[in-house]
């Protein structure tokens, strides 16, 4: 059984490589590459994949919630992605890498009984991401 | 191909397991665990897997498929409380999971046609938590 809890956080970030000059970027990016930056409020499906256990749950959602503030959302929700989220190694901020990111600050120190199963972000209601893990 | 029919029903429940005492049941169910329970507007969805009849056209007959969903979660449970009115939930604690199960032994058997199978249950307990059963063990 599978189980998928809604998270929403709120940050700014522009995409821009390192590895192209300011013309291409602006190309590549449009908007996105506007210089000071601009924000989205995504929103974050993290799924966990287990047995129901004696209490009738897969995962008690108290601890759900409260790993996914710590690992992630206290680090993602009103901040800068390309300043203040380390875990992107300096990466462009798109959601397809922010996407691994959250999977990888997720795993790192996942506590849970119930297996972390999928990782799907929207940037906007438009544009969703969605990661299975492995 | 999947075939999908959505269906709501609002329904109160309270999470607690009785041989707890009121710090376990709030450890375990958080605000879920209030005594006197408290109400959700749940959406099942139900996805049949198939191959289109080829008289028919169809992997399911869309009304038939109504009527079951009604017959066996909507009816029963809209509007209920289902520790108090719905069995098996009087035994078994109404967490969204338990109601998964539940609405996928209710269908399963109903929705068994050599080119249709019952595949997937979702349930939204709210927009933001849904569980997916697929009759896994």
């Amino acid at each position: 059984m599978r189980l998928t809890r809604r998270y929403r956080f709120s940050a700014s970030h522009r995409l821009n490589s390192n590895e192209l000059t300011a013309d291409e970027n602006a190309r590549l990016y449009g908007k996105c590459n506007n210089p000071y930056g601009h924000g989205h409020d995504y929103v974050l499906d993290v799924s966990v994949e287990g047995r129901v256990d004696a209490s009738g749950q897969i995962v008690g959602r108290n601890a759900l919630d409260e790993l996914v503030q710590q690992r992630v959302l206290g680090h993602v929700d009103h901040r800068n992605l390309n300043c203040d989220l380390p875990e992107l190694n300096s990466q462009v901020a798109t959601t397809e890498n922010l996407a691994f990111a959250i999977e990888r600050m997720l795993a790192r120190d996942w506590t849970l009984p119930a297996r972390l199963a999928r990782v799907r972000i929207s940037e906007t209601a438009r544009n969703t991401f969605e990661l299975e893990t492995k | 191909m999947l075939l999908t029919r959505k269906a709501e029903f609002s329904a109160s429940h309270v999470c607690r397991d009785p041989s707890l005492g009121d710090d376990e049941n709030r450890a375990l169910y958080g605000t879920n665990a209030n005594p006197h329970g408290h109400g959700h507007n749940y959406v099942v969805e139900v996805t049949i897997e198939g191959d289109p009849d080829p008289v028919t056209g169809m992997v399911f007959d869309l009304r038939e498929l109504k009527e079951i969903i009604n017959a066996e979660v909507v009816d029963p449970m809209d509007h209920r409380f289902l520790n108090h009115e719905v069995p098996p939930f009087d035994q078994v604690v109404p967490t969204t999971e338990n109601i998964a199960v539940e609405i996928w032994k209710r269908l399963h058997s109903r929705i068994d046609l050599p080119n249709a199978k019952l595949k997937n249950v979702r349930l939204y307990e709210t927009a933001d938590l849904y569980v997916d059963y697929g009759g896994e063990g």
